[in-house]
């Protein structure tokens, strides 16, 4: 089963894109190629085949809780699109009402 | 001047040692040479002549007093442009961070810069590191010097092509499915991907993390070697970084021979869809390794030919989540912020302006595979196969040392004969994509030409072992030269640098 435009258009309203009607339509066809050989991998991946979680098996990392050196607050809104008195400036969040 | 840019860093680092030569002048002579070559092939994304000049002079100072310096120190490198530079943009190749200045430097930068490295310039890539080509850069494709009309390999075509061109004598990538080795074939130059972990992550533009690996690009075994030991080893930063010695690389790029050595053929590697070419030069190369005294085995590892299609759910997935990031609030690019859109609204406009079509692309397959009802079936059935590339891999190094197949199927396609056609871009990384799904080390070696264009090698050794393939490497790079005379870049025809005007 293909994916449609629609499809499309409501994976890019999850992943945050705002994609054009004739991005969609480009983009179903192509991405069903890409589908169709990822299937594959369905059989040999049987249940009894345990998934790899990492590339090298590491115990889990931990350090000691310690105060140390951090950015500042100026080098952190160095790269903003926009600040004001000291922090991020956002486009507005809550609801228009 | 054009003498200077070809010698190898061995000879360079000894020259500027003995008072023969300055950093300085180096410098000079691969910052005439980018001004020369770069608006024809798009290598550097930005060059920062009079940084890497002080930087040189510094150098030159430190020498001049009498300070004890490492082997690199005064070398010109370039740097992929996904690294963190406090000087200079770190773009990735992508609209999203054009003239972004990071606040820090990247693990592997501060090394560099620490061991006295010159850096000139930041190399052009694939956007946020996802294509086999250089051509989904945002600021045009880069070419390749062998042919302007070919692609230089992706997505660190930059980095290949800046070494290949003779541009700076060494370079950094990033490999996350094949990103230094498949350029470093089609470019005739050296690219290793050492053990995941073994370089530090720290500062690298994430893409697909659990398969990120920072890594040398060369014109010798043995450049890589001297690069791999100032920028590899444990990093705090990287929770991934692997907190064991690092083995005597360079040693084992000047070892003479291969007596003892077990090399296994993968042969899932060869026949239908390989080149004629490639599979010729890989044969000659195996003959030659087998006369170095190493003893040949043919070996299976079926799963391998799962890697693909399995590369291409978990790569997704996590660069989906990795590329959230961008949501143009904090840095990057922002768009519609005019006061009629709400933050929700100016992220997607900001992500659509700011993303190309193969970034896109991706992002909506990530997000498909990881989407509820969806996870198990494709994500969890990828890392299935992960599980199982790695079990064929330790089943083979149980009888073999490495194992070896051509780096790539075919020699470096054409600029544009891909780009519609997702599935046969993505097979240029057929055989380095096992490697980043096993987390083991991996590198390709430059092993003749086909038509002209050059053909890669790989060689694969088991994790943290990384000196196999620099003692493989280091024979087979001596037997091929003596073979052909000289090194393999000699037969760099010249650059038409009329032959673009793009």
């Amino acid at each position: 089963m293909g994916l449609t435009a629609a499809d499309v258009a409501r994976l890019g309203a999850l992943a945050r894109i705002q994609l054009s009607e004739q991005e969609c339509a480009e983009l179903a066809p192509e991405l069903d190629v890409i589908l169709e050989s990822i299937r594959r991998v369905s059989e040999v991946a049987t249940p009894d085949v345990p998934m790899a979680t990492h590339a090298i098996t590491m115990t889990n990392v931990f350090r000691d809780d310690v105060v140390r050196d951090s950015m500042t607050a100026e080098q952190a809104l160095s790269g903003a699109p926009d600040d004001e008195d000291g922090r991020f400036r956002v486009p507005q969040i809550l609801g228009e009402e | 001047m054009d003498d200077l840019i070809r010698l190898s860093v061995a000879e360079l680092g000894r020259r500027m040692a003995a008072g023969e030569l300055t950093s300085e002048e180096l410098t000079r002579a691969c910052l005439a040479r980018i001004e020369a070559l770069n608006p024809t092939l798009n290598v550097f994304l930005h060059v920062d002549a009079e940084g890497a000049l002080a930087a040189a002079r510094a150098v030159d100072a430190r020498r001049a007093a009498g300070e004890e310096l490492g082997p690199l120190a005064g070398v010109p490198i370039g740097v992929k442009d996904n690294y963190c530079t406090t000087d200079m943009p770190t773009t990735c190749g992508s609209r999203m961070l054009q003239g972004w200045v990071p606040p820090y430097d990247a693990t592997v930068v501060k090394r560099l810069r620490e061991a006295g490295l010159v850096i000139v310039g930041k190399t052009n890539m694939d956007e946020f590191a996802m294509g086999s080509s250089t051509e989904t850069s945002f600021y045009g494709p880069t070419r390749n010097p062998w042919d302007t009309d070919r692609i230089p390999g992706g997505s660190g075509g930059g980095s290949a092509a800046a070494v290949a061109s003779f541009m700076v004598p060494l370079a950094v990538g990033s490999d996350t499915g094949g990103s230094i080795r498949q350029p470093g074939a089609v470019t005739g130059t050296v690219g290793v991907k050492p053990t995941y972990g073994g370089v530090s992550r720290y500062g690298l533009v994430a893409m697909a993390s659990s398969l990120d690996q920072p890594g040398p690009c060369t014109r010798s075994t043995e450049d890589a070697a001297l690069l791999q030991a100032v920028i590899g080893g444990y990093d705090f930063h990287d929770s991934a970084s692997l907190d064991v010695p690092v083995p005597d690389l360079v040693a084992a790029a000047q070892a003479d021979d291969l007596s003892g050595v077990r090399i296994g053929v993968v042969t899932e590697f060869q026949g239908e869809g390989y080149e004629p070419g490639v599979l010729e030069r890989f044969a000659e190369a195996v003959e030659l390794l087998r006369a170095a005294g190493a003893e040949i085995f043919e070996v299976s590892c079926p799963a391998f030919t799962y890697a693909l299609p399995a590369y291409y759910l978990i790569q997704p997935a996590e660069l989906s989540s990795n590329l959230a990031r961008f949501d143009g609030m904090r840095y990057g690019l922002r768009a519609g912020d005019d006061g009629t859109h709400s933050a929700e609204q100016v992220m997607n406009l900001s992500r659509e302006e700011g993303f190309g079509r193969e970034a896109k692309r991706r992002i909506i397959i990530g997000t498909y595979a990881l989407s509820a009802g969806y996870y198990d079936a494709y994500y969890g059935s990828a890392q299935k196969v992960r599980t199982l590339i790695q079990a064929d891999f330790t089943k083979a190094f149980e009888t073999v040392d490495v194992l070896i197949s051509p780096t790539t199927p075919t020699v470096a396609f054409r600029i544009g004969e891909r780009m519609s056609d997702p599935m046969s871009m993505y097979l240029a990384d057929l055989c380095t994509i096992p490697s980043n799904m096993a987390g083991n080390a991996s590198a390709s070696f430059p092993c003749g030409l086909s038509d002209g264009l050059p053909v890669g090698l790989q060689v694969m050794a088991p994790p943290m072992a990384d000196e196999r393939l620099y003692r493989v490497g280091g024979v087979l790079e001596r037997a091929l030269e003596s073979a052909w005379g000289h090194p393999l870049l000699n037969e760099l025809p010249t650059i038409d640098t009329q032959a673009v005007t793009a």
